[in-house]
């Protein structure tokens, strides 16, 4: 029977972290996610699975940490909100390049800059077009409840050793300090070294045995063709990545005329907004996108032969509003409506934009 | 040619005074004649094949010249970004409590850019082992002025020599480390002669014997020199090095738990 729990957004990964047989988890505090660490060192899960956890000096050194730890083909996470993982850019990219798996956790803050420590959803850019150097992508997953934030764990870490990819998981303020009731994985035993060298012999470092020639665990080429080469590689990884791992949520939108995209606390405000809409006679429907990248392009493109307008809902200035006018390729009008800056819109408001910029227009 | 000599008519057995360590590949250095990397990496990698620990140890290195230390030393290896590799060894010893883990990083890796990772992985008390090269300026990149720059020592940034009222005195990571309770064995060496050489080979094993041990993070810090860099040949580098660097970064142990 599986275990039901009233959990935080934050308790909830950190359990299912534990659950999912993580090795270690490097963090720094920083508001509205600071409870992963806090629950982490609670729980002790040291004597529970063997699972490291630290504290690291800062948010550089706690990824950089887990660039080490991965680089040993154990599973390896951190945690941080906006201003962290600005900070952390740089290993990310590090990371995509030498092609390590991990996870890496965004509680959205409001920003820019030291912002604010309410919920935000305008990291879509770093998150989906880079935030570090170079031509890369990491597998970017949007949980919109408790539940999600626990389930996404264990697929976040399947995903990450299948492509060997970074996968960050871009949720916000709001879902990780809400309680809601969670149904938690249950507990697998961590991998043994034995297993792990098994597993990933040919890339990872152990300690290098006399069969096979040394790992080397790098971003660096200096001969640009070989640069080149290696870059033909990823990009033929996120070709195969964004063919097989699209996942979405489409809400009512058989009949739907008009359609909201959203996704994460934005996509349960659209959810109300569509039971608000078809109160009054309008026809709403909501395509949720749960992995931002790769982004659900084809579904919307079909979506948008059927609706007469989209509103692209987010807790940004308009980001994500982007993809969208990509996907839908001038078919019908695309708008954009968000608050931001840490304050979350009403459905209320929601609704009359839709009908103010979609519909009345 | 029939009258060639070839290695196998030298080396027979009973004859071979000295062999290349396995620990060693055989690719060929990048560094310039004259610098000490070569050797620093040679008496490194012999002290892991004589402990017969080439299969338990994982190695960092740096950005800077040594950012190429995977292709030469012939062990498991992670490149970490600049001065992050006490952090990236953290991260990989606290997961392999029991291999043998070390980073190699210059002066502008370990002394500036990185010099939170260093002094919190000191702090912690990491089991690792650290060895700092320190030959006073930014080889790679061209000469450019390190932390460690003597003042008034010529660079491409500083010109007309270091100004120690505009960019501060050069700094001394060593005796700070040497302060912090997580180190248990702190020292400062050079590879400039044979008897150098030899001591710092003698503090590179007790590094890794006090890993074995789990006694703390031991520190090593060998004095070197950029004779490309300083603009001079290889021999008055030394020299220079001996007059200018010793002074200010006097060589001995200066922790030893």
């Amino acid at each position: 029977m599986r275990e039901l729990r009233l959990m935080k957004g934050n308790e909830a990964i950190a359990e299912a972290a534990i659950r999912c047989g993580v090795d270690a988890y490097y963090g720094y505090p920083i508001t509205p996610q600071s409870e992963i660490m806090e629950y982490l060192t609670m729980e002790e899960p040291h004597k529970r699975t063997g699972m490291v956890v630290l504290q690291a000096e800062s948010e550089i050194a706690s990824i950089h940490m887990v660039y080490g730890a991965a680089g040993c083909g154990k599973m390896t996470m951190t945690s941080s909100s906006s201003p962290g993982i600005s900070l952390m850019a740089e290993a990310i990219s590090y990371m995509a390049g030498a092609e390590l798996p991990c996870l890496i956790i965004n509680v959205q803050r409001g920003g820019p800059g030291l912002g604010t420590i309410q919920p935000g959803q305008a990291d879509y850019f770093q998150a989906t077009k880079g935030g570090g150097h170079g031509d890369y992508n990491l597998i970017v997953l949007a949980p919109s409840s408790v539940q999600e934030m626990a389930d996404f764990v264990g697929l976040s870490f399947d995903l990450a050793f299948k492509y060997r990819n970074p996968v960050l998981m871009l949720s916000d303020g709001a879902i990780g300090q809400m309680m809601e009731k969670v149904y938690l994985p249950a507990q697998k035993e961590r991998l043994t070294d034995e297993e792990i060298e098994k597993r990933y012999s040919d890339w990872a470092t152990f300690g290098k045995k006399a069969n096979r020639e040394r790992n080397i665990i790098t971003s660096l080429s200096l001969e640009s063709e070989v640069q080149e080469k290696h870059n033909f590689k990823l990009q033929a990884k996120y070709a195969k990545i964004s063919q097989d791992e699209v996942r979405f949520e489409r809400i009512a939108c058989d009949d739907a005329e008009y359609l909201l995209v959203g996704y994460g606390t934005s996509a349960r405000i659209c959810q109300k907004v569509i039971q608000l809409g078809r109160e009054k006679g309008i026809k709403i429907g909501l395509l949720r996108p749960i992995t931002l990248w790769p982004f659900p392009s084809e579904e919307i493109s079909k979506l948008a032969n059927q609706v007469k307008g989209i509103l692209s809902v987010e807790m940004s200035a308009g980001q994500m509003v982007y993809d969208v006018k990509l996907a839908v390729e001038g078919k019908v009008k695309v708008m954009h409506f968000g608050r931001f800056g840490g304050m979350i819109p009403s459905p209320d408001e929601v609704l009359h934009a839709l009908e103010e910029k979609l519909i009345h227009n | 040619m029939e009258n060639t000599i070839t290695a196998q008519d030298i080396i027979r057995d009973g004859e071979l005074v000295f062999k290349k360590t396995a620990c060693l590949t055989d690719n060929v250095l990048s560094y310039c004649p004259g610098c000490g990397h070569g050797v620093a990496h040679r008496i490194l990698m012999e002290v892991i094949d004589e402990m017969g620990i080439q299969s338990q140890t994982i190695g960092v290195s740096p950005v800077g010249c040594s950012v190429l230390a995977y292709d030469f030393m012939n062990i498991d290896m992670q490149g970490a970004a600049h001065g992050r590799a006490p952090a990236v060894a953290t991260g990989i010893k606290r997961v392999f409590p029991n291999k043998f883990v070390f980073t190699y990083q210059g002066d502008g890796d370990l002394a500036a850019i990185g010099t939170a990772e260093t002094i919190h992985a000191c702090n912690r008390g990491e089991n690792i082992v650290i060895i700092f090269i320190n030959n006073g300026i930014y080889g790679m990149t061209g000469g450019q002025m390190a932390p460690t720059t003597l003042p008034n020592m010529k660079s491409s940034t500083t010109p007309y020599g270091r100004d120690v009222k505009m960019m501060g005195h050069p700094i001394k990571m060593t005796e700070i480390v040497a302060t912090l309770p997580g180190t248990c064995f702190v020292t400062r060496q050079a590879v400039h002669t044979p008897a150098a050489v030899n001591r710092s080979k003698k503090a590179i094993r007790k590094a890794f014997e006090n890993q074995k041990l789990n006694k703390g993070l031991s520190f090593i810090e060998i004095v070197s020199n950029c004779n490309s860099g300083w603009k001079m040949t290889p021999v008055k580098s030394n020299k220079w090095m001996e007059e200018n660097m010793f002074p200010y970064y006097p060589l001995g142990d200066i922790k030893d738990l």
